[in-house]
């Protein structure tokens, strides 16, 4: 596996390079963070202490802590540099090199996160100090635990699910709209404009047969405590089962896009 | 290099090629490339509906956001929902007419330069900041900025509201400033890359600044406020127009700090392009 550590390392001399950018990135998210927070502490302030069963402080958290796992876990360029790869046709080379693709783009996305995580990382504790007298972290270690295991789980599926979105481009010349109209829906059925659990009651259930929550509602909820006992534990088997479907997935959309591949390149 | 006169000043008169002249040679030219753009779409039209498709979602997704804060309080700050639903269709209708005009030619600046591509531009016999900013026109952003009328229609039935025509020429205007307004600050932003060139993060950072302009003003206080009013002026450009077509202004003085934030936004945009012009040394030296 000694190629992949190379290929990690590449990858992070070549992210460093953006560096700058990465921090304006990080700076400019927190103005529409600090506007939705800005909304809620209206809506408190107009007299109700709880809104949908979250107080104040469970509601600014839940926002704070969205951005700390989009952090460690959100696809920035990788879909879109994996489609151009596709297109341009330099994935032809690593079909001849003993390199398998998918772990060459899984490491290269580690290798972005955590350039992305080591630049955010000080504006986001900044604006994290600021909310401190608002923000709820766990104070026992099985939760930190839980909430790592959950959050390198989200990474991954994260991961398979753009990547094989970015597979399409073997079939189609622009795959940018479908990546955006899936994007759209992580959006909102992954809770990142709002806490799943405020909508009714049957739309929640609904969304949470889908993978789209543990994408990002649900390590959220294990780092803010609303989820423990064997509800963790259900709710982290079944991350499980969708990281291992979202990695079959890839490697089925894989070997048929390869093949498609192949048919059209002769 | 030395810079040539032509390239020092794109406002100064060029040399007389045509026998028509003045705004009708504009009017050509923006023909021309209106027709352009046009070719270029049609070329791909499924492309072109699910970029329609794709708005169209993430607009629905902006009032799903706060159809859903309403189900659970009846009003944010002293806005009720139908006035907010007004909001977000306004400043959906805004973003959506400067994404047309305006969106990508300011994104692709800091392309034109790396690339080369605007010392080309620079020769053209016609007023620079007019091709770069006018080159390409998004005619999907059109049909969205209907879909936001069709919003704000509905929400001022449900307010039971009928505008005078006053009202409504009134808000046109403050629409059209408050495009001028994203597109002088974004072009500004763009002129950053004749300096720098690692622009791009910063001009699609501005995209995200568009998202606080559908939120009421009345949710934020304190420095935010006083930063996004004064500073940049997002709090003004949907809030102002909007206020005004839902009878809400509690003060007149707002269109005039508009009208006038508009106008500086505009000078000042105008005097950093010719002061980087008048830096620009071309990408290949």
């Amino acid at each position: 596996m000694r190629k992949y550590w190379h290929v990690l390392s590449i990858g992070i001399q070549n992210t460093l390079s953006y560096r700058v950018n990465f921090l304006f990135r990080s700076l400019f998210a927190l103005v529409p963070l600090t506007a939705i927070l800005s909304v809620w502490k209206t809506i408190f302030a107009q007299g109700q202490t709880t809104v949908a069963g979250y107080t104040l402080s469970q509601m600014v958290s839940y926002y704070l802590v969205v951005t700390l796992v989009d952090m460690l876990t959100a696809v920035a360029e990788d879909d879109w540099q994996i489609a151009a790869d596709i297109k341009d046709g330099r994935i032809s080379q690593f079909l001849l090199k003993p390199i398998d693709y998918q772990t060459y783009r899984l490491t290269l996305f580690a290798a972005g996160r955590i350039i992305y995580t080591a630049v955010a990382l000080l504006p986001v504790a900044i604006f994290i100090y600021f909310q401190r007298s608002d923000f709820i972290y766990p104070s026992d270690a099985l939760t930190w635990l839980a909430f790592g295991v959950s959050v390198a789980m989200t990474a991954l599926l994260q991961f398979f699910i753009s990547y094989s979105m970015a597979l399409l481009a073997f079939w189609l010349q622009e795959v940018s709209t479908f990546i955006f109209i899936a994007y759209a829906f992580e959006y909102l059925a992954g809770g990142h404009l709002f806490p799943l659990d405020i909508l009714p009651p049957w739309i929640t259930k609904l969304l949470m047969l889908t993978p789209f929550p543990y994408q990002l509602y649900f390590p959220v909820n294990v780092f803010l405590g609303r989820i423990t006992g064997p509800e963790l534990v259900i709710g982290l088997a079944v991350q499980g089962f969708w990281v291992l479907l979202g990695y079959g997935i890839a490697r089925w959309v894989w070997s048929r896009g390869v093949r498609h591949y192949e048919a059209v390149g002769g | 290099m030395t810079n040539t006169p032509l390239s020092r000043d794109p406002a100064a008169p060029q040399p007389e090629v045509h026998t028509i002249s003045g705004w009708k040679r504009y009017a050509r030219v923006y023909l021309a490339l209106w027709r352009n753009s046009v070719v270029r779409e049609m070329g791909f039209k499924v492309n072109f509906l699910l970029w329609i498709v794709v708005e169209l979602l993430w607009f629905a997704l902006q009032l799903s956001f706060f159809g859903v804060l309403y189900s659970h309080t009846d009003r944010i700050g002293d806005w009720s929902q139908w006035e907010v639903v007004l909001l977000v269709g306004a400043s959906h209708f805004i973003q959506q007419m400067f994404q047309a005009f305006f969106l990508v030619n300011c994104s692709e600046i800091s392309d034109l330069i790396q690339s080369g591509k605007l010392d080309f531009m620079l020769l053209l016999p016609i007023n620079t900041r007019f091709i770069v900013s006018l080159r390409k026109v998004d005619l999907g952003a059109f049909v969205n900025a209907g879909s936001a009328v069709a919003v704000m229609v509905y929400a001022l039935n449900e307010l039971g509201r009928v505008p005078s025509p006053w009202q409504i020429v009134g808000f046109l205007l403050l629409v059209g400033v408050g495009i001028l307004i994203h597109y002088s600050l974004m072009f500004l932003m763009a002129t950053i890359s004749f300096w720098t060139v690692k622009a791009q993060g910063i001009v699609w950072g501005y995209y995200n600044l568009f998202n606080i302009a559908r939120y009421p003003d009345s949710a934020y206080s304190g420095n935010f406020r006083r930063f996004f009013t004064f500073i940049l002026p997002m709090l003004l450009v949907s809030n102002v127009p909007t206020k005004l077509l839902a009878n809400r202004l509690e003060n007149p003085v707002e269109i005039l700090w508009m009208l006038g934030v508009g106008a500086s936004c505009a000078v000042m945009s105008e005097v950093c392009w010719r002061l980087s012009l008048s830096r620009y040394t071309s990408a290949s030296s």
